[in-house]
């Protein structure tokens, strides 16, 4: 979505386009905490591409003689009550929360963008089926809704993310329909209709485009919300299968062990909530940047 | 606006049919029986004799064809009758009377909390900015909507129940019985509930009111040389709300969402814990009429703050 964006705006408006990413970057990296956010992106990236090689133990099996062990040097974090290194672990649970964030929020997004897109453009009776049907599917509490698609699906981490993905649909078709409306007004839209551009080529080459920085915050804002979304989901047991390493689950896990071993629990929820504030500061950095228009309303 | 509203209903029972649809058919694909899950627990001993289950099916209708059953339950509901549970073997009215107002209980005082504070903080924060004060709500607030709500319980668990004793672990007692173990036990579950809320609601108003403030009206108020008082209250303050009742619109359902965990993690009886047991235990009334209640409290919820906001912008007309 974001290559698309960059390569139209390339052919549109080729002059201002130096100064206009000179302006993003100024105002991008201004502020010290969106800085910040993507450092630790970065390291949480790199942590869960080389998940393998960083983990010092096997995040799956466990020694059960050395269950339930505080924090060491041999043991950062202690162990499980099955033995599993806790570091071990939450370095894992890394690809699960990132995974779910990223394939959901591109999931989500694009049914979301084009149901939106469609129901903008259009109007009448397809927009009414559509948005009726949006309508619905928000009349549900977003975690109620992804527990009981959850629970019809299964667990697996699939099918945590197709649920996630129905629930949060939604919003982005809400959103992307109000901009479709607002831009489809335009004099240049009438101007390439009179030009005799067909509706799919209106759409995708001006609507789109124009849409596209609201919708870009949007998804990078949503990505925080996702992974507490799962992270709450598999704290209730409905998410990855068990020898999988998921930090709402770790949690839960550990819960039960709160009095002899706080680490197990307070560890993986420091991780949910460092991913959690990075993503948000980048997608406020993002917004900012972007369309400045649009603080208060994203 | 009297035909807005009527217009607003009927969409709001269109889509609340829609709801019913969803929810009726989506857990009719749950794999297993719901039977043979209450059954399984009933008797630890001994299968399930066939003529026992057929007997119970014919008692919960679910020997009908689906369509049937649907037609069954919505009849039922529109007279007021919710259905049976097979789990509780119980009322589902009567199950939801009992828990309702638990949920209500800790959400509402959540949801006041969220908002009052939350307009107050975001409202110092945006008149005070680049103080202090500006710098400690920002940044408490960033906190805030990032913070796992299961996780700060166990954090305040473990710190006020298990460590400093000042507060019961979990449970839920009625105030009518015992209005101060109530309070006391309420503590950290309203807590957990309101912080998102909270932060969001403060993070919001902060940026409205900051936009609000640099409007043209409001220095033509600094000019007349109105009091600061009356300027923030009096004119920026009912505007730069509008996108916080937004905000509070999505909030009822926010209460219902988390009392999902909140009531999972300090063993609280509510409504949401009573749809994760029943979503575990396959109980499909529970899950239907359950869903349903709630779904109407949030349709109804957003038509009001869509009424709303006529009242604090006159610049709003319902077409």
């Amino acid at each position: 979505m974001v290559e698309n964006a960059t390569t139209i705006s390339q052919v549109s408006e080729a002059p201002p386009r130096v100064s206009e990413w000179r302006r993003f970057r100024r105002v991008f990296f201004q502020r010290k905490l969106v800085l910040f956010g993507l450092v630790v992106l970065f390291i949480l990236f790199f942590v869960a591409i080389f998940a393998n090689v960083l983990a010092p133990y096997n995040p799956y099996i466990g020694n059960l003689e050395e269950s339930l062990q505080q924090p060491s040097a041999k043991h950062w974090l202690g162990t499980d009550l099955q033995g599993r290194d806790e570091l071990s672990r939450l370095i894992f649970g890394t690809r699960t929360a990132l995974q779910v964030g990223f394939l959901t929020v591109i999931s989500a997004g694009l049914i979301g963008m084009i149901l939106g897109l469609v129901a903008g453009y259009f109007g009448g009776i397809v927009s009414m089926i559509i948005m009726r049907a949006m309508d619905a599917l928000m009349g549900f509490p977003m975690l109620i809704l992804a527990l009981v698609i959850a629970a019809v699906l299964g667990g697996g981490i699939q099918n945590v993310i197709i649920a996630l993905t129905v629930a949060t649909i939604p919003g982005y078709a809400r959103v992307m329909n109000a901009l479709t409306m607002s831009v489809r007004e335009n004099d240049y839209i009438l101007a390439e209709r009179a030009l005799g551009s067909s509706n799919m080529r209106i759409m995708l080459r001006h609507i789109l485009p124009n849409a596209m920085p609201p919708m870009i915050v949007l998804v990078t804002l949503q990505l925080g919300s996702l992974i507490l979304a799962e992270a709450a989901l598999s704290f209730l047991g409905i998410g990855i299968k068990p020898p999988g390493a998921a930090w709402g689950a770790m949690v839960y896990d550990g819960y039960r062990y709160m009095l002899t071993n706080p680490v197990l629990s307070f560890a993986p929820g420091l991780a949910i909530m460092l991913v959690v504030f990075a993503f948000n500061m980048v997608g406020d950095g993002l917004r900012d940047a972007l369309d400045p228009r649009l603080r208060g309303t994203l | 606006m009297t035909a807005y509203i009527i217009r607003r209903l009927i969409t709001g029972v269109f889509i609340i049919w829609l709801v019913t649809l969803i929810v009726f058919f989506v857990i009719r694909l749950l794999p297993g029986d719901p039977l043979v899950i209450f059954l399984g627990q009933q008797a630890s001993s001994g299968s399930i004799s066939e003529q026992e289950l057929e007997h119970l099916r014919k008692e919960y209708n679910l020997d009908k064809p689906i369509m049937v059953q649907y037609g069954i339950w919505i009849g039922g509901v529109l007279r007021g009758n919710l259905g049976q549970s097979i789990y509780y073997h119980e009322d589902v009215g009567k199950l939801m009377a009992e828990r309702f107002p638990i949920t209500l209980h800790i959400g509402l005082t959540a949801f006041v909390i969220s908002n009052v504070l939350g307009i107050l903080f975001g409202l110092i924060a945006a008149v005070r900015r680049g103080t202090w004060i500006d710098t400690v709500v920002t940044t408490l607030s960033n906190v805030g909507i990032t913070i796992p709500v299961f996780w700060l319980g166990l954090i305040l668990m473990y710190i006020f129940g298990l460590k400093l004793h000042l507060l019961p672990i979990a449970g839920y007692t009625s105030p009518f019985q015992d209005f101060f173990l109530n309070a006391k036990q309420l503590v950290m579950p309203v807590t957990c509930m309101a912080i998102t809320g909270l932060a969001g609601t403060a993070r919001q108003t902060r940026s409205s009111m900051l936009e609000v403030i640099r409007q043209d009206y409001i220095r033509t108020a600094w000019s007349k040389g109105l009091r600061e008082r009356v300027v923030i209250l009096r004119h920026a303050l009912k505007i730069s709300l509008i996108p916080v009742i937004t905000m509070m619109g999505m909030g009822i359902g926010m209460i219902f969402g988390g009392s999902v965990l909140v009531e999972t993690v300090f063993a609280i009886p509510g409504v949401g814990r009573l749809l994760t047991q029943s979503i575990f235990a396959q109980d499909y009334m529970v899950i239907q009429s359950g869903t349903l209640v709630i779904s109407m409290i949030i349709v109804l919820a957003n038509l009001i703050v869509d009424i709303s906001y006529g009242w604090f912008d006159p610049r709003v007309r319902y077409s």
